[in-house]
């Protein structure tokens, strides 16, 4: 009995002090989506080339929503990555122009190279509301049937393509079949 | 002189505490802080309670700040978007759970009662009960052993009495 007390306090203090190292080391951005398995938020909205868009029009296979803006500069460095993705066929990639001006991005798209199927014009991040986005750039994994499955927050490089998108597509793909 | 050397210190202890409490006071969080929006309420109840939601709700980009405090560009749109549900008739629990089902948990500076929430409610209560649990096991033997403290037997007596006579 009295060793129970004398551990007591000292299990407490173990307790607590595991708990705060871990805290340490959570990171306070990494935020979990709402959205997840949730169907893709229903949109009729027009394309950053001045086409009329909405959920038809997104691809039948698992693909990219890319949420990017002209002003974004972590935009610029994942923009490779989007570019080769989209070359070399692996996964088509839709975007979200999230407030940005249409010229903006039409500007941007030409000077760097245009990675996306078609772009969805959210001026007002309205559409970017309904998504839960906190701002560019994020990138969602959807699957063919228009459900979100994965959430990046931040650059998409390759590092992340190869380390989180490929093990969730991969599992996508093995569910499917 | 030594007397009025210490209450000059006293004085400025004093002061440095009161500027002290004045600066904590200022770094509070308020809401005069709040953005400058040209929103345009029919009453001053619909004013009232975008105030109210824009200060519980927060900024998601910015980590700590709330909506009406927050110059990002989330935080304008889901002013704007607020603005727009109150003049729509919505109610504020309806607003919430419009910013809930996006957000999360994260918006809400006022969490809800989840299993996941739970020692985060109650926690501070069940801190205070192993407190007092605590304090009443060591009250209750401070008496137990000053009790029995109390009552001297026969010999010690004799050895108390001769421990006085000594003295004395």
């Amino acid at each position: 009995m009295n060793k129970l007390k004398f551990y007591l306090p000292v299990l407490g203090f173990v307790v607590v002090a595991i708990a705060l190292w871990r805290g340490l080391y959570l990171d306070p951005k990494t935020l979990p989506s709402m959205l997840i398995d949730k169907p893709m938020p229903s949109f009729e909205l027009t394309s950053v080339d001045g086409k009329q868009v909405s959920n038809a029009d997104l691809p039948s296979q698992i693909f990219l929503l890319n949420v990017w803006g002209s002003y974004c500069l972590p935009c610029l460095i994942e923009h490779p990555t989007l570019m080769r993705l989209t070359e070399e066929g692996d996964i088509p990639v839709v975007g979200v122009n999230y407030r940005d001006q249409q010229d903006l991005a039409v500007d941007w798209l030409e000077e760097n190279g245009n990675p996306f199927s078609f772009s969805i014009l959210d001026e007002s991040g309205r559409f970017g509301i309904d998504l839960g986005v906190y701002g560019a750039p994020e990138t969602y994994l959807v699957d063919e049937n228009g459900v979100i499955r994965f959430r990046h927050v931040s650059v998409l490089d390759e590092a992340v393509w190869q380390e989180q998108f490929l093990p969730a597509i991969a599992e996508l793909r093995a569910e499917g079949s | 002189m030594a007397s009025s050397l210490i209450s000059s210190k006293s004085k400025i202890r004093l002061l440095a505490v009161s500027l002290l409490f004045a600066l904590c006071a200022l770094s509070l969080p308020s809401s005069s802080y709040s953005q400058v929006d040209t929103f345009e309420f029919d009453t001053d109840e619909q004013q009232q309670r975008f105030r109210s939601l824009s200060d519980e709700l927060r900024c998601p980009m910015c980590q700590n700040s709330s909506l009406s405090g927050s110059t990002g560009g989330v935080a304008e749109d889901l002013r704007r978007e607020i603005h727009r549900m109150i003049m729509e008739g919505m109610s504020d629990a309806e607003i919430t759970q419009f910013m809930f089902e996006r957000y999360g948990d994260f918006i809400l500076f006022r969490p809800r009662l989840t299993a996941g929430t739970i020692l985060l409610w109650f926690g501070p209560l069940l801190f205070l009960l192993i407190g007092a649990v605590v304090a009443f096991g060591i009250w209750r033997r401070a008496r137990k052993i000053s009790d029995d403290d109390a009552e001297l037997d026969k010999s010690q007596q004799e050895r108390l009495q001769k421990l006085l006579g000594d003295k004395s």
